[in-house]
């Protein structure tokens, strides 16, 4: 069950957002990518506009190819849609790679149909793949102490379902590419 | 030259400095000889649709990648290649065993051999199938820079008797 008193996502998003400067930002498809560009947009973010249960892997394939830290916003039912990636992720050990997964135990962009995180515990499987730092965060988000653990970190964000009531994000996908390359390439 | 350490120089005269991949008995060598290249970063995945993600953040990053895959593996890969690769426009290049081609000895290859040429089509792939280790070393280096310039993924698929 979850806790009455836990964050709605966007709140959640904000506060973490509101964290970062120069860490890259690998945000899920759907809401979460919308609720992220409204409350603070950047070119170290790179939203995503389709291929569900990719963000994490997207961030993986990110933190080995360059030093900068790698914080992607997952949600839980994409980590069940990919979920042999976490084993990829602990096995190649990236230090700078933060995988955060909003949990509101729903598919929140198509109607909050429940996911099985009602049953299973995302945190409690990310310890038995192997990852040493993780946390769970509920009613409070102490991300710098994310931010100062050494990676593959796994943060399980507990959240409320449901969506801001937020525009899509007005960008092409190739200019949220381009964008997001030219700011890894000025600090690789 | 055996025809695994052909596929390993082609991908090195290409450039290629990033693989993921997922073994069939025809890649064995090939992993192998990538695995050992310290200019070459290699993560073995545990799906190749997770593969293709995992390539398209480290074209954000900056390097050039490839996927080492055997064909059925296209097939749990096409909504991040359409969804992904095509919505985005990036280049991925993809080097598969085509099996269920001609001298396939196992059965349960052949319905996925016969429709992936078909799959690619539909995805709008361009793909290339080099019959001979010198077309191989050609073809290879040259179907990156084609993907690179057009920012769309590239299909190298390497029929059974390509192995031999």
């Amino acid at each position: 069950m979850l806790n009455g008193d836990i964050m709605e996502r966007i709140e959640a998003i904000k506060k973490i957002a509101e964290s970062l400067n120069d860490e890259l930002v690998i945000c899920n498809i759907g809401f979460p990518s919308r609720e992220l560009y409204y409350v603070k947009d950047s070119p170290t973010h790179f939203y995503m506009l389709g291929s569900m249960g990719m963000a994490s892997s997207i961030g993986l394939g990110l933190a080995l190819s360059q030093k900068r830290k790698v914080v992607v916003f997952d949600g839980d039912g994409s980590v069940l849609m990919n979920m042999g990636t976490l084993v990829t992720i602990f096995s190649q050990n990236p230090e700078n790679y933060i995988l955060v997964v909003f949990d509101n135990q729903c598919y929140g962009s198509t109607g909050s149909q429940c996911t099985y995180t009602t049953e299973v515990d995302l945190h409690q499987i990310a310890k038995s793949v192997g990852f040493k730092n993780t946390f769970v965060f509920e009613e409070e988000i102490k991300f710098k102490e994310v931010l100062e653990s050494k990676g593959p970190v796994f943060v399980h964000m507990k959240v409320k379902p449901g969506n801001a009531d937020v525009p899509v994000i007005d960008m092409e996908p190739e200019e949220i590419k381009e964008r997001f390359m030219e700011e890894v390439k000025r600090n690789p | 030259m055996d025809s695994s350490e052909t596929v390993y120089k082609a991908l090195k005269g290409a450039g290629i400095d990033f693989v993921v991949s997922l073994p069939c008995v025809n890649l064995g060598k090939v992993m192998e000889l990538v695995d050992c290249d310290k200019d070459i970063i290699h993560v073995p995945v545990t799906r190749e649709e997770e593969g293709f993600g995992i390539c398209a953040g480290a074209f954000l990053g900056g390097k050039n990648p490839a996927i080492l895959m055997q064909n059925s593996g296209l097939g749990n890969s096409v909504n991040v290649l359409a969804s992904l690769y095509e919505l985005y426009r990036m280049p991925v290049l993809m080097v598969m065993s085509h099996r269920g081609t001609e001298g396939e000895f196992m059965g349960a290859q052949i319905p996925m051999g016969k429709a992936t040429p078909g799959v690619l089509d539909a995805l709008n792939i361009a793909y290339i199938n080099p019959k001979t280790h010198e077309e191989a070393l050609k073809v290879i280096p040259e179907a990156w820079i084609l993907s690179k310039t057009a920012l769309a993924p590239i299909g190298i698929l390497l029929e059974i008797p390509f192995w031999k």
